[in-house]
Parts: C-alpha cells; structure tokens; sequence
C-alpha cells in the first residue's frame, strides 16, 4: 500500500463483496429454488429454503423430470463423468507422448508434424460440425463412449505445454541417462513423467472442466436417451410442452450438473489457476 | 528453442505421434477438407445428386440478409459480452489488488464460475428473468418495466450477453489479477512520491502498462463469445425470437442439421475457420502471452 487511505481500502472491500454477492447471487436463486415443492416456485419467487430439498434431489437422481421424459440424472453424470475422465485420460496421454517426439528426437518431418498438431487450433468442433459429425456416423460411433471422447482428445495446447515443459528439462538429464544406457522409453517413464507431475495434475484440472461441460458435441452424436451427458440433459428438462415447469427439478438438476466441476476447481484451486495460466502460453 | 541432446531412433518417434496424428487427420483434417469441398457444392435434399458450383455457396451467403443479420448480431453479441466481462472483471480486480485482508477470500469467490457450463449458466439466468417467476423479471415489472424475452428480441439478447459474461468473470478476473501483480511496485510508489493519486495512477502508469493483458484477453473473449457460447444460445433462446440471437455458430448447427442446406452451411462453416484461423494467428503472432502469476 503506497499510502494510507482507509475510505479507499472500505471502497475496496465493498466492490469486492457487490461484486461477489452478484457473482454468486445465481447460485443462491438456484438453491432456494430447489428446495421448495413445484406450486411454491411456478408463479412466485421464494426468498428463502423451503422443505423440499431432498426430495427434489433424489427425485432428479433417481427417476428424473417426468415430464421432461423421466431420464433420472443419475445416469446422465455417470456418462458426464466417464466422457470427461476419458478426455482427461485420452488428452494427456497421446499430447505427453507426441510433445516427448517432437522435443527428444530429430527426424525427417518433425516441423510438418508439428504444424499438422498446431492446425487443430484452428478448427474447433463448431465450425466443422456436418462433416465431423459424418465421420462418426461412418465409424459407427454415434451413442458411444468412444464417439463421445475420441475425437475430442486430440490437443494442440496441451502438446504445446507439455513442449513448453521439457524444453526447461535440463539437458543434463537426458545426457546422464544416455550415458547410464537407458534408451528414450526409459527416460521418459523414469525421468520425464515424474518431473510432468505438477503439469499433468494442472491439466487434468482444467480438462476435466472442458469435458464434463463439452455441450455441442454430445448434443450431435447422443441420440439415446441412455448416452445423454447432464449439462444437455438441462437443456431438455427446458422445453416441455404442456406440462407444468417444475422449475425446482430444474434448478436440482443444474446445481447437480455444476456441482463436479465447482469442487474440483474450489479444492484444486492452485493446480486450476496453475493450468489455466500456462495452457494460454 | 532446440534441445542440445536428443535421442536417436528411426521409428520411435513417428510411433509416438501416430496416435495424435491419427485423431487429428481423421476428426480434423479430413472433415475440415469435406467442408471446403462441399462449400462449393449444391447438393439436392435427398443427397442424390451434386453439382460443383464453384464459389455459388459463398455468393449466395453473402448475398443472404438472413446470413448478414446474423453476422451483425454475432458482433453486438461478442463486442458486448466481452465489453461487460472485461470491464467488471478489471473493476475486481484492481479492488481485489488493492486489498490485503481476505484478498484469498475474494478469488475464490469470484473464480468457480469459471467451472460452470455455459448452457448451465444460461439455465440459471433464463429462470431468474422467466416473465411468470423470475425474481429479476418480477423485480423489473415491480418497477414497472415488463420484461418478456420470448417476446422481445433485445431482451433476448441482453439475457445471453449476462449470462455469458457471468461465467466468463473468473478467467479474465485472474489474468487481470496478474497482470497488475505484475506492474513493478517501485514505478507506482514513482508516482505517489510526485504527487499522483490513485485514480491518476491507475489510468497514467496502471492501465497502460495492463494493456498487453487486455488485448489478449479480449481476444479470448471474441472466440470464447464466438464459439463457445452455442450452448447458452441453445438453451436459452435457440437463436430467437425471430433470429434476434442468431449467432454465426448457431446458424452453421441450425442450417446444416436441422435445415438440411448441405452446401450452405458448409459454406458458413469455411467462414467460420477463416475467422478462427484469423484469431489464432493474431493470437500467436502479435500478442504477448506471458502472464506471472
């Protein structure tokens, strides 16, 4: 602090707490909203807890909206949760082992290959929606794990961060494992993957985030209900005709669908800030 | 940068790049090659014939009002958004760089949105301002403003720029934090010592030496508001009312899947890489990306 100005560090404290109140105001109308039954919150607004709380989660759990076709959520983050894990485990593994070429060795066409990971940064899902979506088709891939994660794991930013990485690695390393006989595998499983710890843990937290709330594209390869991931299995809680908006239900079911994500990043808070700072590199 | 030691091997490390190189040929490049080619075809509904048309596609998208308006709203679309979550966040943040006490406190409250989906986001905007129940949509007819976004187009779009802005807060909250960690503190207390107050510092030493930071998060921003807020959009409006919250990306989905235009949303599709292709490269080639945090 260059100067003692107390009303200016009050001013502070004040915009900070607006500031966060609003940020967090959605969360609270969310909650307060799932814990009353249906006739409570269809024509007006509650200020405070009501009694349903539970009832209203187990019901999203376990036998889902009703109206909106009874999908219980359940099973909706058990698909969430197997795509995102698999993006995580998918992403790291093939972007480590391409960096670990691309830096540990000379070959004839390192730079195309290069260049060829880089153009994926280019062409995200949206914009090449039809044809992607077509591959998968011909592959027989729709309503499938593997639709699901496949080919969302190929990544230039975490190739790139994971280069970024060891090209810090001491030459040394590499030169005292060379000298002690042990060939490149060896030395990338025995030296290199430990040293990637802090990394991997970083992306691990911001690619879980990516590909528990991944929407479009499960959105065109899910068309059984069974295969539906949770944050587009809200969207079809909306649109219900004819039928009263249990907009409790709702709010469950969103608290539910950002619960995952918002633990991860409030306990891994350091590895969250750590990834998100350096895949921008 | 090049490492000095290497390891030699003739085959190990296309082995290790096969994986990667696969995926991205087959989900990428090759989709990505069926775009462009079919951009310049018109195909009948059925798929039973095509005729090459050369740049006919192209011609036709931009001679389409529908496609122009559509662009004019992805602009008032992402120059708001970034607009309304780059200027709180950096309000935040200069706050959140001033305070000592509960500064750990403040981050984390200001950063988990970041984890939020954005259709979720949007679910949880859409409710508040629901015409029959919302508490903000109740609130503004209290006041005497009737507020109804199925109806109203501008409204519509005010309701997606909140929510889109609501969850992109965090991210540029953080990369501002560190960009004003950053800023020498000797420069500052320079500053003080000649007599410049807190507002005069912030705009003479502060913002100009931030702008790096600013620029690159407001690229960031166009591309988050450009393709990554389909699923607010999907949720929340599906483009309407009337296509008043149209956006390119959902138009490309809406066009080609639900349409069945083939060769027209291809066509927008080869626009929307020229974009991204145009970003990426402002990005990496112009923008200075280092951030100490």
């Amino acid at each position: 602090m260059i100067e003692n100005r107390p009303y200016l560090t009050y001013l502070s404290h004040a915009i900070l707490i607006i500031g966060g109140l609003i940020i967090i105001f959605p969360i609270y109308v969310a909650l307060v909203t799932s814990s009353h039954v249906t006739e409570d919150v269809i024509s007006s607004v509650q200020p405070w807890f009501g009694g349903a709380l539970i009832d209203n989660y187990v019901t999203v759990l376990v036998t889902g909206k009703m109206s909106a076709g009874g999908n219980p959520l359940g099973s909706m983050m058990l698909n969430s949760l197997i795509m995102a894990v698999g993006i995580v485990v998918g992403k790291i593994s093939i972007s480590i082992i391409s960096a670990f070429a691309i830096v540990y060795f000379r070959f004839p066409g390192r730079m195309f290959c290069f260049w060829i990971i880089f153009m994926t940064l280019m062409l995200p899902v949206e914009v090449r929606i039809l044809p992607t979506y077509k591959v998968v088709v011909d592959l027989g891939l729709l309503n499938s794990y593997t639709g699901l994660t496949l080919p969302l794991i190929a990544s230039a930013t975490a190739t790139f961060l994971f280069r970024q990485f060891f090209l810090t690695v001491p030459d040394e390393l590499a030169e005292a494992a060379r000298v002690d006989g042990a060939g490149p595998i060896r030395f990338f499983l025995t030296i290199l993957l430990p040293l990637s710890r802090t990394n991997i843990a970083a992306l691990s937290v911001i690619l879980f985030i990516y590909g528990w709330n991944q929407y479009l594209w499960p959105l065109l390869i899910t068309t059984e209900p069974e295969m539906t991931t949770v944050v587009m299995g809200i969207q079809r809680m909306l649109f219900v005709a004819d039928a009263v908006p249990e907009w409790n239900l709702t709010m469950a079911a969103a608290i539910l669908a950002m619960l995952p994500p918002v633990v991860v990043v409030l306990v891994m808070q350091r590895q969250f800030v750590k990834g998100l700072v350096e895949t921008e590199k | 940068m090049e490492k000095r030691v290497t390891f030699k091997n003739p085959w190990l490390p296309y082995l290790l790049l096969t994986p990667q190189l696969a995926i991205t040929a087959v989900f990428f490049l090759w989709p990505a090659s069926q775009a462009l080619f079919q951009s310049m075809l018109i195909e009948d509904p059925f798929g039973l014939s095509s005729e090459f048309v050369w740049f006919e596609n192209f011609d036709e998208l931009f001679a389409d009002p529908l496609y122009l308006r559509s662009m004019g709203i992805t602009a008032v679309f992402s120059i708001s958004t970034a607009a309304l979550s780059l200027s709180s966040a950096l309000l935040l943040a200069v706050m959140a760089d001033r305070v000592i006490k509960g500064a750990a406190f403040y981050k984390l409250a200001l950063l988990w949105p970041y984890a939020v989906a954005p259709a979720v986001a949007g679910v949880l905007w859409l409710f508040m301002f629901s015409p029959a129940n919302g508490i903000i949509a109740l609130t503004l007819r209290y006041l005497g403003y009737e507020w109804n976004h199925v109806l109203n187009g501008g409204e519509a779009m005010v309701l997606v720029v909140i929510a889109a802005a609501w969850k992109q807060i965090a991210y540029n909250f953080l990369f501002f934090l560190a960009g004003l960690q950053s800023i020498p503190k000797s420069l500052i207390e320079a500053a003080a010592i000649d007599g410049a107050g807190p507002g005069k510092r912030f705009w003479t030493i502060v913002f100009p030496l931030l702008t790096p930071t600013s620029f690159f998060l407001l690229v960031v921003n166009v591309v988050y508001a450009f393709f990554d807020t389909f699923g607010i959009i999907h949720a929340v409006t599906s483009g309407g009312p009337a296509g008043a919250t149209n956006i390119l990306v959902y138009k490309v989905y809406a066009d080609g899947f639900i349409g069945l235009d083939l060769g027209g949303s291809a066509a927008q599709s080869v626009i929307l890489m020229i974009i991204v292709g145009a970003l990426t490269v402002v990005q990496f080639r112009y923008l200075e990306r280092r951030v100490q945090y």
